[in-house]
């Protein structure tokens, strides 16, 4: 035993070679540059001036920083909260309902047909609903108005009190998919014989969806939650093409920010500032959640 | 892991069915649902039937209205004027070579830390986590800034080396779990048989996990053709621009009008399209392969 277990280890470091080599010039050297960086002022050319913390306590002090979190708070809702809420439920109809009264089939196409959105590039999905929601020529005014409803029609993307909820409303109708697909995938691993039981026992869909589904399938649950939060965090194309920030800033997000920052301002030691303020709360969110989870499961076991 | 087969769906208990199937609200429930998907589906289809509609058509008829005649000049001249095939072919070549450097160099990675479980594993495995968390935006000045250092700047290639050490974080993390699990008695086979390390890893360890990789390499590849952020900062010219950027930077042209724009989405909706139908079964698969061991 000894002498088998001998026999695989050691000469296996050498396959790390690349991977370290690569990750390390591409992630681990560029992260620490822009955590430096945010500690100077630079425009990105000539030399680097060691300011301390002043760009952070300029940060604090910025009203679009913090809007720029309270929109993000707001998209958090709209990609997470409400896609896994959503999800949840069309996944159990779905699954409980779709595929055993009528066919697998339709569950399966009705699955295709939601994540849909999911599998086009972010951009296009904003040249899409840019389009659509563009005041003058965009299809939904257009369709307000020969329905008789053109006192609805809104500058939706260039009116600062509709222009995040328009982007939110795109935001729900881009994630929704995932969650279905991600519920699907783990109500299989649910034994038929608790959903059989419990009609045996006479709990109505609804008590069922409460006991037994959302209890199954905790685990998906939590990566959903994590996942999409985080990707709400990190928004940044749909943003660029549907409205760049604006207007007048009411849809800034700090990804946004930074790249304005970074490239428009030159101002790289304050943009690294805010990415590096990004990181952060992404990183301590997952491993806040990955601790929930491990607790959940241990609580559950 | 779900990346093996689905279990075959709950069997049906034939009185409970017979029951269900005079239930009327069963097809409310349906129609219900078809009208959601028709909802989720609606943008998709007006940019269809808007992208082959005159101009004229579309002004005295609307957006809703079936185009009189199939118009293609919109899409025709949109093509030529950004010069399309070439964003699909840099999209399509970036795409391709990380796919194939991303699994490659996953599977090295997860053949030290799964099979191999090298010392310091467990860190290593945490910063291929942090990694795949970090947004693109705490690396995009430094790599900018190196890359012009380089020369790579405004070169597929630096987007290519960029995605493949991006993507690989995540397949490291995704195949090392897999790899921890190999069957040992295959890898204690290879070494009775005197394969050494690197013999074991192609003939045996790599055809094993096929499935995997297959998964592996489908979100590379639509992950990469995908992404916008990076490639919007290093291909600033127009003969390098992928579809994403190159239809991203154009919203809000002047030169855009309703039907010009429909066009334009059409075209980057379609090979989109065309890859979900043929990567559809690895791909829901695939999604929540990561998330559950």
């Amino acid at each position: 035993m000894a002498g088998k277990s001998r026999s695989r280890t050691g000469g296996y470091a050498v396959y790390l070679i690349p991977g370290v080599i690569l990750s390390v010039a591409i992630i681990v050297v560029p992260l620490i540059m822009t955590v430096y960086t945010s500690f100077t002022k630079w425009n990105g050319v000539g030399d680097q001036k060691w300011i301390g913390f002043d760009n952070y306590t300029r940060l604090f002090e910025d009203s679009l920083f913090w809007s720029s979190f309270g929109h993000i708070f707001l998209l958090i809702i709209a990609m997470a909260v409400v896609p896994t809420l959503l999800g949840l439920v069309l996944a159990a109809v779905l699954f409980d309902y779709i595929a055993k009264t009528f066919n697998n089939r339709w569950a399966s196409v009705f699955r295709s047909g939601f994540y849909i959105p999911q599998v086009i590039p972010v951009a296009v999905t904003g040249i899409v609903w840019g389009w659509i929601l563009h005041p003058d020529y965009g299809a939904l005014n257009k369709i307000l108005d020969s329905i008789g409803l053109s006192g609805l029609a809104q500058n939706w993307l260039g009116d600062p009190n509709y222009a995040l909820y328009s982007v939110m409303a795109v935001m729900i109708w881009f994630q929704l998919g995932y969650p279905i697909v991600m519920f699907m995938s783990g109500l299989q691993r649910v034994d038929p014989s608790l959903y059989e039981a419990a009609d045996l026992d006479g709990a109505s869909w609804w008590q069922r969806f409460r006991k037994i589904t959302i209890y199954m399938i905790r685990p998906e649950f939590y990566v959903v939650l994590v996942t999409t939060t985080i990707a709400a965090l990190k928004i940044f194309g749909q943003i660029f093409v549907l409205t760049r920030g604006g207007p007048s800033n009411s849809t800034l997000v700090p990804s946004y920010f930074a790249y304005k920052n970074f490239f428009e301002k030159a101002q790289v030691g304050y943009g690294s500032a805010i990415s590096t303020v990004l990181t952060v709360i992404i990183i301590v969110l997952a491993f806040v959640f990955l601790r929930l989870q491990n607790r959940a499961e241990k609580a559950g076991a | 892991m779900t990346v093996t087969a689905v279990p075959s769906p709950v069997k049906n208990d034939e009185p409970v069915k017979a029951k269900k199937r005079r239930n009327p609200v069963r097809f409310a429930i349906l129609i219900a649902l078809l009208i959601l998907l028709l909802l989720m589906l609606a943008p998709l289809l007006v940019v269809a039937i808007n992208a082959v509609k005159s101009p004229a058509d579309y002004a005295s008829n609307g957006p809703l209205s079936i185009p009189g005649h199939l118009y293609w000049d919109g899409i025709v001249n949109f093509w030529n004027r950004v010069n399309f095939g070439q964003k699909l072919w840099n999209s399509f070549f970036t795409s391709l070579i990380v796919a194939v450097l991303g699994v490659l160099l996953s599977i090295l990675n997860a053949y030290a830390l799964g099979i191999g479980r090298v010392k310091g594993r467990i860190w290593f495995l945490v910063f291929f986590l942090v990694a795949n968390l970090l947004p693109q935006e705490v690396l995009v000045y430094p790599l900018y800034y190196l890359s012009k250092q380089v020369g790579l700047y405004d070169s597929l290639w630096s987007v290519i080396i960029i995605f493949t050490v991006i993507q690989s974080a995540f397949g490291t993390y995704l195949l090392t779990s897999v790899y921890t699990e190999f069957p040992t008695e295959l890898l204690d086979a290879a070494s009775v048989d005197g394969a050494g390390r690197w013999r074991t890893l192609w003939s045996v360890v790599v055809p094993v996990s096929r499935p995997t990789l297959g998964v592996l390499f489908t979100f590379f590849f639509i992950w990469t053709w995908n992404e916008f952020f990076l490639p919007l900062v290093f291909l600033i010219s127009n003969d390098n621009q992928t579809v994403p950027v190159a239809l991203g930077v154009l919203q809000g042209d002047r030169l855009m009008d309703a039907t010009t724009t429909s066009a334009s989405a059409l075209i980057g909706i379609l090979p989109a399209m065309l890859f979900f139908v043929i990567f559809q079964r690895t791909l829901t698969r695939g999604i929540t392969a990561g998330a559950i061991k």
